[in-house]
């Protein structure tokens, strides 16, 4: 880590894309906090099938950096015992879809440990996974299935759409005293740069952001969706005056209601952009929240613009399947004009 | 003598089988077997032993007899493991953390529970889940074998803090050994040399599912050798081979010698005299004299014998024990009646603090529980 370790004394920030973010993060935190260790497959002298542990390795050794067995539920397993020593260990699932064989791990143990033992013992640990579609992979590697997560009690769950926001959710996510899955949108992992502090800094785990403010109609996106909704937003500034809000959730569990209902209040109408399934994904809890907190503002049916109820396609078809800018924007202007 | 052939015969258990490799200190009757070294434990030890052992028996008969009163929920059973569970967590040190099952009462008492935190889950109330600061307890186990990963993980932080003086003892049953998370929390062990000891309570059944259908392995204990690990049979219905085998165990986890692993995996073989839990009938999956068959090398009788061959027990003391059991386990059920739960315990200790949607969910029952007298509550349900 030696030449963005010389590059952090000579300026204030640096220009990263999103998995930089995360590995300057990462950087970040172990360098300020022995405690924090990071395991998974291949993440130490590969640095990482995505290289969001690039130079960690050799930076912080084989002890703060652990390649283990391949084996899921080992990892997260593992990672519960080693929180319970005072360590805080920042788990990779090496994709999303290769997250099933600890998902009993996940839930019936990291979520839970503090309730069944009243508070005695808790998890505080950073399940990175990256997630999503777009990258033209193999089956089983471009899950979206966020909503499993959200779902369960006692976790929080997490998706940056920006370099900035990701190493600062991801700080908040390992000072967090509860067991957080980190979702990286793996689309954008390398899709544009942006400045990001060298200091150490926090963003909020109960802030949505607002992208774009608008008073026609709310968009509720998040992860690499936020990208074709604020262009959808734009485009549709330019060719038929409509004025759309985009709102990031950032944090998916749990919810900031409170900016979801204020932006509603104002347009009215909502779109939920997520490239999940769309039955039983997290747009239905977003559209029945806001009929529960603000159905007298209602000006349209709130609509949902998401993946399909199939598993993700091979790449041949999956532009048909992720919400591209162009479905976007019809599914808004058919929410305007209602 | 090959233990495959021997599966076959349901007369005969498998600890009184020939086999030299399971470690046997006492005979059947509880008498000191030839060429058999005594662990190295004094005479309050061994009597401490003894009291839990016998309590946890007596907690066994009540609790089953409470929940058929219908003052306890389902309760799962652990008559003729009572030793097993006793000797293993005597060997720890107090510093030593235990991860138990969901029948693993008297090993969780002997390392520092109380009484009545073991009746209330029962009860209905998670207080008894809340684990005293100074005791290395976790909590029990119910998915099987998830706990085995997650017991390695903490031995392997002792490890890479530098604290190997801690030790972890991790209890399973035999049909855990089927499950994956056995095998990933066993090898990581052995890849990572943690201080580590798994007990593998092999009481033949797994709910109505043999040994034998779990594994086409002759001895779960070696299953440890693809791990790179050791294995070692005990019997587990002598409570004296139990703890000499745990305190190995143990004092080669935390300081190995030369070319030693330090984790271990422990097969304790033993027998479930009675149900899997209180909603289960064993007499539906096996034979009545196969039970008789174990009930010969009961852990009580044999450790019982034992202390009156050394004069450590007379029958004065037995009784003075005895009523000194009945009485703790008595208060302690009474204790336990006495718990009350507030409704708000369902929103605490689910996120450090309270999410602001779980409040509202929480204060709209309190405005409810106003609105309506409490037995409103249960009107659907009863």
């Amino acid at each position: 880590m030696s030449s963005t370790a010389s590059t952090q004394t000579q300026q204030n920030a640096q220009s990263l894309t999103l998995v930089e973010a995360i590995q300057d993060g990462l950087y970040t935190e172990m360098a300020q906090d022995d405690s924090v260790v990071v395991l998974g497959e291949d993440v130490g002298k590969n640095g990482g099938v995505f290289r969001a542990t690039d130079q960690l390795y050799e930076e912080f050794g084989e002890d703060r950096v652990i390649d283990t067995p391949l084996a899921e539920a080992g990892i997260i397993g593992a990672s519960i015992g080693l929180a319970q020593t005072g360590m805080k260990p920042v788990p990779e699932m090496q994709f999303m879809g290769f997250m099933y064989p600890a998902f009993d791990q996940i839930v019936s143990h990291a979520a839970r440990l503090r309730s069944r033992s009243q508070g005695q013992y808790s998890v505080p640990m950073v399940i990175r996974a990256p997630y999503g579609g777009g990258i033209r992979a193999p089956e089983h590697h471009s899950e979206s299935k966020e909503a499993f997560f959200v779902h369960e009690p006692g976790l929080k769950v997490v998706s940056p759409s920006t370099p900035y926001d990701a190493k600062g959710l991801l700080a908040a996510s390992i000072h967090d005293p509860d067991p957080v899955i980190f979702l990286e949108p793996k689309l954008i992992y390398r899709a544009f740069r942006e400045d990001v502090p060298t200091k150490p800094y926090e963003v909020s785990l109960n802030e949505a952001a607002i992208r774009r403010e608008g008073s026609d109609i709310s968009v509720y996106t998040w992860g690499a969706m936020t990208r074709p909704a604020l262009i959808a937003a734009e485009n549709l500034h330019q060719s038929h005056d409509i004025d759309v809000e985009v709102i990031d959730l950032r944090t998916l569990s749990p919810l900031d209601i409170e900016t979801i209902t204020e932006s509603f209040k104002k347009t009215g109408r909502a779109a939920i952009v997520h490239e999940a399934p769309k039955t039983g994904g997290l747009g239905a809890e977003i559209a029945t929240t806001i009929q529960e907190e603000a159905l007298v503002h209602q000006e349209a049916p709130i609509k949902r613009i998401a993946g399909f109820d199939a598993p993700m396609p091979l790449h041949s078809l999956e532009d048909y399947y992720l919400p591209q800018a162009v479905r976007i924007q019809d599914g808004i202007r058919e929410t305007v004009d209602f | 003598m090959n233990m495959k052939n021997e599966a076959g015969s349901k007369d005969v258990p498998a600890a009184v089988r020939e086999d030299s490799e399971l470690v046997q200190i006492l005979d059947a009757e509880g008498n000191v077997l030839p060429q058999a070294s005594v662990p190295d434990i004094s005479d309050r030890q061994l009597l401490e032993l003894y009291e839990t052992i016998k309590l946890a028996r007596h907690f066994d008969q009540r609790a089953i007899s409470f929940q058929r009163q219908g003052r306890l929920a389902t309760y799962a059973p652990m008559t003729g493991q009572e030793g097993s569970q006793v000797a293993t967590s005597l060997a720890l040190a107090e510093q030593d953390w235990l991860f138990p099952t969901y029948r693993e009462h008297a090993a969780k008492y002997a390392h520092g529970m109380d009484l009545v935190s073991l009746f209330e889950p029962l009860r209905g109330y998670r207080d008894g889940y809340a684990i005293p600061d100074d005791v290395n307890v976790m909590p029990e186990y119910i998915p099987i074998a998830t706990q085995v990963p997650q017991a390695m993980g903490m031995a392997w932080g002792h490890k890479l803090q530098g604290k190997t003086d801690t030790a972890v003892l991790c209890h399973l049953g035999d049909g855990a050994t089927s499950e994956g998370d056995f095998h990933e929390g066993l090898n990581f062990a052995g890849v990572f040399d943690v201080p580590a000891v798994f007990v593998c309570n092999n009481n033949q059944w797994a709910i109505s599912v043999p040994r034998e259908r779990q594994t086409a392995s002759e001895t779960i204990a070696e299953k440890a050798q693809a791990y790179g690990i050791d294995g070692v049979r005990v019997d587990g219905l002598d409570p004296l081979a139990v703890y000499k085998v745990a305190s190995e165990a143990l004092a080669k986890a935390r300081n190995p010698g030369p070319g030693e692993r330090r984790p271990t995996l422990i097969e304790s073989v033993q027998y479930r005299f009675g149900a899997h839990t209180t909603a289960d009938d064993p007499s539906v999956y096996r034979d009545e004299s196969e039970e008789e068959a174990w009930r010969d090398r009961d852990p009580v009788d044999r450790i019982e014998t034992y202390l009156y061959n050394e004069g450590i027990l007379d029958s004065a003391l037995e009784s003075e024990i005895q009523d000194s059991i009945e009485q703790e386990v008595s208060e302690a059920i009474e204790t336990a009646e006495q718990t009350e739960a507030s409704p708000d315990n369902i929103v605490e200790h689910v996120y450090e603090d309270v999410p602001a949607r779980l409040e509202e969910q929480r204060d709209e029952l309190n405005r409810l529980r106003e609105k309506y007298d409490e037995g409103a509550f249960s009107e659907v349900l009863e």
